[in-house]
Parts: structure tokens; sequence; C-alpha cells
């Protein structure tokens, strides 16, 4: 084939018509989707970095900021102390996963392990649609059913609290719970308890044994991205935790969350003033954590795949 | 494509012109009127029997509170701003700066209630003991410490109601109750006036403190005494004779002295059926006025 009929037939395979554009136009569509997500990232990271910066370079004392629990940035002196509000957030989050851990993966271990066929659909998809539930619908529940059954059962003035929130958020982090820890499970080869089984382990020791442990970074990723749900959850909290700047003592204590604070102040909060910077701070704060959360959940998440294949090759 | 597109453009537009001049010539406006969310529902009632008034007027009421207000104010995105409270001096400037020159109207007064469970016993505070309750360093954190039991109430504690601490009333009330010194830490901060209500009617150990407008059968509302002077109970009697110690006016500014659609509307709000209006919404007219 002489040099020139080879250059026709790849022009005969290339050439222009509607199919090739097409192509085309998919492809640069597609690459921008794929791109969006970290140009959005970063912008949302610049923009909340610059509204804040205002305020870290100028009123912002660490001590300040990490030692007091004075929140008052309408004062005539104004204080910008976010203890109690980094405590609140925490407290509120820590007490849901106490809830969330134990619901999220005895139903991921059943779901994955014991259920099987129309069970097991069915199951699926009601997790899943818990999920749905929007969040101000939660905090209404915290609001007019939780509330009075909290004033009634353990006796205290106000229903709206850290066991209030920890339990309607422990709820809410549960689905996403559930299905990460179940694909975890289900990511554990069928080989490892065929193996276990033919040693004569039960069900329940294979399980414990085998698939936990080989599926134990998923399982660990699971709770690490319901703590941050748990952490950027803002409507409910703000609706079932009574609001207040406090540190708390016991479950009963209200207390306020960061993402709270930003959601009910920044709406009448004149643009750049040092209260505004103040807010965006506190969204600088939220955002470095929930990152770093969701970082080392995805970490986990990856090194857990790696290493089983790792070893399924090695036994290969 | 693009072509197509422009000519659809130019063919509604050309449409919104036709009908636009097929009335009367008259030139439909628009006022925008945002802030306060002590006023939203009074500003909606305006707007709408306005509507019978002058029909080529229409009026767009947002709330979000007075400080949304007022900064839509400064950066020129309203004609009129609802607030519960008057621009600071810094607030002025910087919508002088913006070149708006905020006019202040005062349309109507508030008279801010303390409320109490039905329960409680207690029906008169003086402000003394009101600051000792809601001031940062008061003493009163018991029922005891006011030497009364609330039945309900098996903690003692008084739980405090208070707004979030950029509202409207929020401010003012730290300005006539606590002389402007900071609220104590710890209180409940809810977000609108009906949730201060509606946490109070549930609670025993509660007080809190909201626009009289929002008060409810489910409530107590004790008077209020101010210096050596006798208590006065919060009603709109008293918020118009001016003896009652907590009530507030309510603004609303325009940008520059008004003139055309936004003179005729602030005249009609000032006039008897403007002012009519405010008292059947539960707010105090700016004065005497009888309405049928």
């Amino acid at each position: 084939m002489s040099e020139a009929s080879r250059g026709s037939a790849l022009d005969e395979l290339d050439r222009r018509n509607a199919d090739w554009y097409i192509d085309r136009l998919v492809q640069v569509l597609v690459f921008v989707g794929g791109v969006s997500a970290i140009v959005f990232i970063l912008g949302i990271f610049v923009f909340i970095t610059k509204e804040g910066l205002g305020f870290i370079g100028g009123r912002f004392s660490i001590t300040e900021f990490f030692g007091s629990i004075a929140w008052r940035p309408t004062s005539r002196n104004p204080t910008y102390g976010a203890l109690a509000l980094i405590v609140g957030t925490a407290s509120v989050t820590g007490l849901a996963m106490v809830v969330a851990v134990p619901f999220s993966l005895g139903a991921a271990i059943y779901i994955a392990e014991f259920s099987s066929g129309r069970t097991r659909e069915a199951l699926k998809v009601l997790v899943e649609l818990l999920a749905a539930i929007p969040s101000v619908v939660w905090g209404f529940i915290g609001l007019s059913i939780m509330n009075p059954l909290i004033i009634r059962w353990f006796d205290t003035p106000v229903g709206l609290n850290v066991l209030n929130a920890g339990i309607i958020l422990g709820l809410m982090a549960a689905p996403i719970m559930t299905t990460i820890a179940e694909d975890a499970l289900k990511a554990v080869p069928d080989s490892y308890r065929e193996a276990a089984e033919a040693m004569g382990a039960t069900r329940w020791q294979v399980i414990r044994s085998v698939v936990i442990p080989a599926g134990k970074n998923g399982l660990v990723a699971a709770v690490l991205l319901g703590v941050g749900r748990g952490f950027g959850e803002t409507m409910a909290v703000l609706m079932a935790s009574g609001h207040s700047i406090n540190l708390p003592t016991s479950p009963l204590d209200s207390v306020r969350a960061l993402t709270a604070t930003i959601a009910a102040e920044l709406g009448e909060t004149a643009n750049g003033s040092e209260h505004y910077g103040a807010l965006f701070t506190l969204g600088i704060l939220l955002f470095v954590v929930t990152f770093a959360i969701n970082l080392a959940a995805d970490i986990m998440v990856r090194g857990g795949r790696r290493g089983r294949r790792a070893t399924a090759e090695g036994g290969a | 494509m693009k072509f197509e597109m422009k000519k659809t453009t130019v063919a509604l537009v050309t449409l919104a012109m036709a009908c636009g001049g097929s009335r009367e010539g008259s030139q439909r406006v628009v006022l925008q009127n945002k802030g306060s969310d002590t006023l939203v529902n009074v500003a909606q009632a305006w707007a709408e029997a306005y509507r019978n008034v002058n029909p080529n007027v229409a009026i767009a009421v947002t709330g979000g509170g007075s400080g949304t207000g007022i900064s839509a104010m400064i950066n020129g995105t309203v004609d009129i701003a609802n607030s519960s409270r008057a621009m600071s001096d810094s607030e002025i400037q910087a919508a002088r700066a913006n070149g708006q020159d905020p006019v202040e109207f005062i349309v109507g007064v508030d008279a801010l209630a303390v409320f109490l469970h039905a329960n409680n016993p207690i029906s008169e505070f003086s402000l003394t003991q009101l600051k000792s309750i809601y001031g940062d360093g008061g003493t009163a954190s018991r029922w005891s410490d006011l030497g009364v039991t609330v039945p309900g109430c098996r903690s003692d504690e008084i739980i405090l109601v208070s707004r979030q601490n950029n509202s409207g009333t929020y401010a003012y009330f730290r300005e006539a109750v606590l002389d402007d010194d900071d609220f104590k830490l710890g209180s409940r901060d809810m977000h609108g006036s009906m949730d201060v209500v509606d946490l109070v009617e549930n609670t025993p150990c509660a007080i809190g403190y909201s626009g009289l407008a929002y008060a409810t059968d489910h409530v107590k509302m004790p008077c209020i005494k101010q210096g050596a002077g006798s208590c006065v109970s919060p009603s709109i009697d008293t918020a118009v004779g001016g003896s009652y110690p907590v009530a507030r006016p309510l603004f609303m500014y325009t940008a520059g002295q008004p003139e055309g659609a936004v003179k005729e509307y602030m005249d009609w709000i000032l006039s008897d059926a403007g002012q009519c209006i405010i008292l059947d919404k539960g707010y105090a007219p700016v004065r005497a006025v009888s309405c049928a």
C-alpha cells in the first residue's frame, strides 16, 4: 500500500460527518462534567476563604476563638468565642454515632450476610428511602415528637438538647452508613466465606472473624462518612438542639452547633462586616473538618480495595 | 439557532410592549419593600389593601429581618426598607457613601411583651428584675431567687428564651431592658417570634419576650414596672399612650425624600386607612385613630 492510498483510507475513516461532531461534543460535555466538581470545590474554598480572610487577618484571635464560649457578635464589645459551638457540634455528632453505628452496622450485616431475595431488595429500598427524608422534616420530628417525649421520660424542663439532636442526627446518618457498610461487606470475596465455612466455622464466626476484618476499611469509611454528615447537617440540628450557647455536661443540656449558628445569623448580617467574616471563619473550620473526614474515608476505602486485590492476586 | 432565539426575544418584547401600551398609557410601577420580620405581616396587608387604592402600583414585600432590609437599602436594591430598629449612624453613612439618603418614617409602635407559662404565679416584673434574669452577670437563675415556685417546674431553673442575635427584637430588648449590656449566655435563641411563644407555652420553667402581636391565650403576660412607677400591662393603648416601658417604634426607610408612587404609598400608610390595618394586625398605630 502506497503512502498516498493509506492517507486517503485514514481520511475515509476520519471523515467529519454528523457522528464525528456528536462524538466530539459529547466528549467535551463529559469532560466539563468531570472537571466541574474540581472547579466548584476550588471555587467554594476560594470564596469562603476570601470572605473569612478579612476577619482572620484582623479581629481574629486563636485563644479567643478556640478558648472562649462568649459568642457575642452583636454586642457593644463583640466577642467571637466559638468553643461552645465546636463542642456543641462535636457532642451532637458523637451521640449521633453512638446511636447510628450499632443500627447501621447491624442493618448492613443483616442485609449483606443473612437476608436474600425479596427481603433483601425491600430492605435496601427502605434504607435508601430513609435517606430521602428532608432534614427539615427530621427537625420537625425532633421539635414536635421527641421534645415532649424527652420531657416526660427524663423529667427535664426542655427536650431540645444533645440527646434529641443526637438521636435525630443518628437516624439521618444511618442510611448512608448502612449503604456504604453493606457495599464493603459485599465486596469481601465469597471465597473467604467458603474457606471459613469449609473449616467448620458457624455463620457468626465467619462474619466476626473473616468478613468484618476483611471489610474493616470500608466499615471505618462508612462511620467516617456518617461523622461528616453529622458535622455538616444544619436544619435538623438547628431545630432539635435548643440553639443555646452552652458547654454541655450531660446529654440533657441544650447546645448550639456551628452550622446552625451560620444558618441563623448570616441572613441578617451586613456584607463585609466583622460578624460576617466571623461566620465565614466558622464556615472555613467546617469545610476543613468535613474535607479531612471525607478524605480519610476515601483513603480507607481505596486502601481496603487495594489490599484485598493484592491478597487475592497473591493467593491466585 | 442563535438567530431564531433572537427572533423569539424580539417577539416577546414586542408582545410585552403591546400589553403595557393597552393599559391606557399609564405605567405599572413595582415597588420593592423588604426587611423586618416583625413588620412583614403588616407590610403584606398594606400591599394587598393598596392594590384596591391604586391598581397601577404593585408592592413586592419580602421579609428576612431588619438587618436584611437595611443592607438592601445600603446596596440600593429596595425602594422602602422595613426595620424594627433605627438605622445606626454607621449604616446611614454606608448608605450615603453608596448614593442613597435614607429618610426615616415611624409607621407604628410595637410593645414587647414578656411571656410566662400559664402556671407561673408571677404577674409583675420590674425592669431591674428582668435585667437580673436576662443580663450577663444577673443574679436570678432560679425561680426561687424571685421568691416563687412554679408548678410543673421541678428543676426550679429559669429557662431563658431569646432571639437570634441580629434580630431587631433582640436588639431592642437589649437596649430597653439591659441598658445595652450583654445577654446571659445559655439562652435558647429562637429564630422567630412565634417560636418563642410556642416554647414558653409548653415549658413551665420558661420566660420569653416577643412582640405583643404574637401573644396567645395560653401564655401569661406580666405587667412591667419602671423605677417607682406603677406596673403597666402591655397593650395597644398603653403602647400608643407611651406608658408601657418596653415599646418600640417601627420604621420604614425610603431612599431619599419620597416622590411619586413611593410618596403616595407612604402617605397612605400614615393615613387613617393604613393605620387601621396595623392596628388590626396587633400593633399600635402612631396616633389615636378611629377604625370601623
